[in-house]
């Protein structure tokens, strides 16, 4: 059957017989560099078309529907203008951070996208600490935006960046927990193992409630640390004009946005994989007939159907909810969603050793 | 006690947030509800909502008869000098003089579309209209006489 490993393994060899091992190595970082580069782009256009439709519709409005066949070109042309504007840099600005930072929150959004699976054998990385590699780099996703406040020297991008500061690293906290709950349940922190636990039933069905728990808080704090909202603190459009991002322009601007978007790509694409089982299909204990068919969908078309899914939940959520003040934003965090995610994770980890899940 | 509150406040939280997200998934879903007029490509389907509030009229009917007694009561109603009656006197066939409007002028420069004068006139002479295309090329013509020429007022109000 057709599949991604397939081609990356033909791929594979043909570079090590046509070139010694060291330049086919140079040749497949290339490739992969490239690949990381595009699929970026593709998710931008992509992510930002689906948030404007998303939002139209459940504002009763009919979104864009003016260049392309319904509307569907308007992100390029939207990219388009962003590439022909002048990126400008504030005269009393620090200029070296200020355009650093948009750099380092798309390296970020990059380093992210290394241990996730996205079809069975197709990795860029398999590391044994995957699940730990991505919590620790996601969070220095919240240096990029200090400088980009700090060194914008303007009031309201400090206090966005300060802002997010605080929320980033409070909800660090819960999502950590919350993730520790699945790598409770498999007993190893590498992205591959979680999703082998998964062959008979996703964590999300096998945990019972812990895991739902799990998941909620999860889903939760994860839109609160790529800043969308119910918690966009950092941005407060009607606060602070735009946050840490007021001052940039033109193709820094793009690159922040787009590093949000990639964001909350990466970790609907976490989330998929532990808790709705990666590119696994959707099995049933030990029904043989029914997994059997289940396993003529490709495993790429299942990572990402359920990652969309989870990106459109998190839209779904920032076009209903109310934001939230700064303080009740940290009255979330730390008098409910930790309290009751490490109540949870002491219920998954006796679950675990008892063996209570299937 | 402590702790059943606490509890409580997270399932009524919860509950609230999924009311909401049913909602918006109902509108998500329906794309009948969809309330965007596409303006200048629907200009002859246009649907105006009901309270919509364009421009002030006087409805004159087949005879060219109009209900307006001038009596001043939209004038003065009016917050910003948008209208201006012009009284005269008509002889009655008994000999009286009776007073009745020469013009009706009505300053749409001016108005706000706030709708006070059709709600203080007595005798619902005027009401607004929903068209709303009110650009034109000279400042003057924004300057208009609602009463039609040579109308007179309708048998029967007074």
């Amino acid at each position: 059957m057709w599949s991604f490993s397939k081609i990356a393994n033909l791929i594979h060899e043909w570079l090590n017989q046509t070139f010694n091992p060291t330049l086919a190595t140079i040749i497949e970082m290339v490739i992969v560099g490239i690949a990381v580069i595009g699929l970026f782009a593709v998710l931008g256009l992509v992510l930002v078309i689906m948030e404007r439709k998303v939002s139209a519709w459940i504002q009763i409005r009919l979104g864009p529907n003016r260049v392309g066949p319904k509307g569907m070109l308007q992100s390029l042309a939207d990219t388009l203008k962003l590439l022909v504007k002048e990126a400008m840099t504030p005269s009393g600005s620090d200029k070296f951070l200020f355009n650093l930072a948009p750099y380092i929150a798309m390296m970020v959004a990059m380093l992210l996208m290394a241990p996730i699976a996205f079809a069975s054998n197709f990795q860029m990385w398999d590391l044994n600490i995957g699940v730990l590699y991505v919590s620790a780099v996601s969070s220095i996703s919240v240096i990029s935006i200090l400088i980009a406040g700090w060194a914008s020297n303007n009031k309201y991008s400090l206090m966005g960046a300060m802002r997010s500061g605080a929320q980033i690293v409070s909800y660090e906290l819960s999502a950590g927990l919350s993730i520790l709950a699945v790598v409770v349940l498999t007993g190893s922190l590498n992205i591959n193992d979680i999703i082998q636990s998964q062959a008979n039933g996703w964590w999300i069905f096998k945990g019972h409630i812990p895991a739902i728990i799990a998941f909620i808080v999860f889903i939760t704090a994860v839109t609160a640390e790529t800043n969308r909202a119910p918690f966009d603190l950092a941005e407060a459009e009607s606060e602070l004009t735009a946050g840490f991002h007021t001052e940039y322009s033109g193709m820094k601007f793009a690159l922040f946005f787009l590093a949000e978007y990639v964001n909350v790509f990466i970790v609907c694409a976490i989330g998929a994989t532990l808790f709705l089982g990666g590119w696994m299909p959707f099995h049933v204990g030990n029904w043989q007939g029914f997994n059997h068919v289940m396993d003529y969908i490709p495993g790429s078309v299942w990572f990402f159907g359920k990652t969309f899914f989870l990106i459109f939940v998190i839209m779904w959520f920032r076009w209903t909810f109310p934001r939230l003040r700064i303080d009740q934003l940290l009255n979330l965090e730390w008098k409910y969603l930790l309290p009751i995610s490490m109540f949870n994770i002491l219920l998954v980890t006796a679950m675990a050793i008892l063996g209570w899940h299937f | 006690m402590f702790l059943v509150k606490y509890i409580k406040e997270v399932f009524g939280a919860i509950k609230s947030l999924l009311v909401g997200m049913r909602r918006t998934l109902y509108y998500f879903t329906h794309h009948k509800e969809i309330i965007t007029q596409q303006y200048p490509d629907n200009r002859e389907t246009l649907k105006l909502p009901d309270r919509f509030k364009g421009e002030v009229v006087m409805p004159h009917d087949a005879n060219n008869e109009h209900r307006c007694t001038g009596c001043t009561a939209c004038e003065l109603a009016c917050p910003n000098g948008t209208i201006k009656v012009v009284t005269k006197f008509d002889i009655t066939p008994e000999g009286k003089k009776k007073k009745a409007i020469d013009k009706l002028v009505y300053h749409l420069e001016l108005c706000t579309m706030c709708n006070l004068c059709v709600i203080a006139c007595p005798s619902d002479a005027i009401v607004m209209d929903q068209t709303f295309e009110h650009s034109v090329f000279n400042r003057a013509e924004l300057t208009k006489v609602l009463n039609k020429p040579g109308s007179k007022i309708m048998d029967g109000v007074e």
